[in-house]
């Protein structure tokens, strides 16, 4: 209940003193009351405006402290007073938007990637910095680092603390849906195993999705990034072995993947699909939920991914869609035809030497029966990625086709009939 | 993305580095001690580590029995690890940036080092490839 409540709490704190990192110190202050207090003196009847109260007061302290300092009187005091007095008072529907302008102002544009990723989980998620250290593998010294700079650029640059106007918004709705979006990666791309907590980043940004989503009902993107989420993470106990190595998505063990995890992305993405043109994330968790409605890799319904791609591809130049619809169609037209379309995209700088580009172009290889092709550039996408899983995995697939070579004829012919 | 930065040197560095006087060892303590600190500030350090003296190195294999065979004695040529740093960057561009800013650290006399620093991907998890 706490990290429901932190955010809301926050944003109205945030929105009434306009300090950022004293709003914060004063919320966990709060926070830290109520975690005594609650257990001997029960819960109080309304949570959010006790927190909202104490966290009032706090600031309140703060603000006359200081101007006591200062040796005069400060008129934010007086209005701390009065807030803090009011506070009992609150209701429910203004905290609601607090925390979808906290999201706005913690993605915001003028931040760098990680630190809008750190701030939106410490200051929307309700996470400790410890948990957000842990999760990026590195020291909790320098995510507290990371956390306050964000703070100070957002209290640097004077952003209000408002909604943004219609005008503004969809742009501001980018950004969030893309800083969501990294967090859920950041759980995602973790192999499984020892590495857990990593896990936590997917289901927390399936929570603030999920919140997003109850707050802007109307916007189809926002319920496609959900669905493609839940689409996506519906598959991660299949993806991996107890080793944490790698196995591909026609490889998958099915009965692994999580129903209903399926089915509540694919109820979203129907709902969302019709309500006009589909955006990006839409179209992607669409592609996700043709796989996830396959009982077997072979009934995949590949010509319906490929007009997928097809709109994707229109929609932007994006190099990564460019690839996936190569694969696509050497799916419905045979390796020949996804080959060509490589080749096109060999001269992209952006794509033509990145390790992704080389998979695939193994992989297709390896289709169209070119096994020395496919082994040359298994192992080139084996020396790129930046990824240990994916190198076993990329190594291994180079070592089998080099052993199927080395074997004669007749050793060959004695594996297939299984002697 | 993360990077591991190290430093090599030879084992001739490394005999001459125990020969610097006290200010230019001074000097290179604290640029070193900055250098951390700024790591720490912009939110990228993840850890270093200074390395002992090569005089101490040894190379040690399996023997048949499992037993250690060590070996002590390296060519002068050889390379050792004097020290590394791991950082979390956005970009390598911003770990060769990092690497040459530890490569201007102060040799003999004040002037830059330029002690070439060799940048290495950190391997982290995978996303799906998509096959």
């Amino acid at each position: 209940m706490l990290r429901e409540l932190t955010p809301q709490v926050l944003g109205t704190v945030v929105r009434r003193f306009r300090d950022f990192a004293a709003a914060e110190d004063a919320v966990q202050e709060a926070l830290l009351a109520a975690a005594t207090q609650w257990p001997d003196e029960g819960v109080p009847g309304n949570p959010r405006a006790w927190l909202t109260q104490v966290a009032f007061r706090r600031m309140a302290d703060r603000m006359r402290s200081e101007s006591a300092r200062r040796r005069r009187e400060d008129e934010m005091a007086l209005e701390a007073s009065r807030a803090a007095n009011a506070a009992t008072a609150i209701d429910a529907a203004p905290e609601e938007d607090d925390t979808l302008v906290l999201l706005f102002m913690c993605c915001h544009p003028a931040l760098t990637a990680a630190s809008a990723i750190a701030l939106t989980l410490r200051a929307v998620g309700g996470l400790t910095t410890a948990e957000i250290a842990r999760a990026f593998l590195v020291p909790e010294a320098t995510m507290a680092q990371r956390i306050s700079r964000a703070r100070q650029c957002i209290q640097d640059s004077g952003i209000p603390f408002q909604l943004p106007t219609k005008a503004e918004q969809g742009r501001r709705l980018t950004a969030v849906l893309h800083v969501l979006y990294l967090i859920f990666n950041e759980g995602y791309t973790s192999s499984g195993g020892p590495r857990l907590q990593r896990v936590e980043m997917s289901r927390e940004a399936i929570r603030l999705m999920r919140s997003l989503c109850n707050r802007l009902p109307d916007e189809a993107e926002v319920a496609g990034l959900l669905a493609l989420m839940l689409l996506t993470d519906a598959r991660r106990m299949a993806r991996t072995n107890g080793e944490g190595d790698l196995i591909p998505l026609n490889q998958q063990d099915r009965a692994l993947w999580d129903r209903r995890q399926i089915a509540e992305g694919l109820a979203l993405i129907s709902a969302a699909l019709p309500k006009g043109p589909a955006g990006p994330y839409q179209l992607q968790a669409a592609v996700a939920a043709v796989h996830d409605e396959a009982a077997r890799a072979e009934d995949t319904d590949w010509p319906q991914i490929l007009a997928l791609y097809d709109l994707l591809g229109r929609m932007a130049d994006n190099p990564m869609v460019a690839l996936n619809h190569a694969i696509a169609a050497a799916m419905v037209n045979g390796p020949t035809r996804g080959l060509e379309l490589l080749d096109k995209l060999s001269t992209d700088a952006r794509v033509g030497d990145h390790h992704r580009f080389h998979a695939v172009r193994a992989h297709l290889l390896e289709m169209a029966g070119d096994r020395d092709g496919a082994i040359k550039h298994y192992r080139a996408a084996a020396g790129k990625t930046g990824s240990l899983p994916e190198r076993n995995y990329l190594l291994m697939q180079a070592a089998r086709l080099s052993s199927e070579r080395h074997e004669t004829p007749a050793a060959r012919a004695e594996k297939a009939e299984g002697i | 993305m993360k990077y591991i930065l190290m430093m090599n040197a030879d084992k001739r560095n490394f005999d001459a580095y125990a020969k610097w006087s006290k200010e230019d060892l001074q000097r290179n303590v604290a640029f070193m001690r900055a250098f951390n600190k700024e790591l720490r500030d912009a939110g990228v350090f993840v850890a270093t580590e200074g390395l002992g003296a090569p005089n101490e190195a040894k190379s040690v294999r399996a023997g048949g029995d499992g037993e250690p065979i060590t070996d002590g004695v390296f060519p002068e040529s050889k390379e050792f690890l004097a020290g590394y740093w791991i950082i979390d960057v956005e970009s390598p561009e911003q770990a060769y940036n990092i690497a040459a800013r530890a490569s201007s650290a102060p040799g003999p006399g004040g002037t830059p080092g330029s002690m070439p620093i060799e940048v290495r991907r950190v391997l982290g998890g995978f996303a799906d490839l998509g096959l």
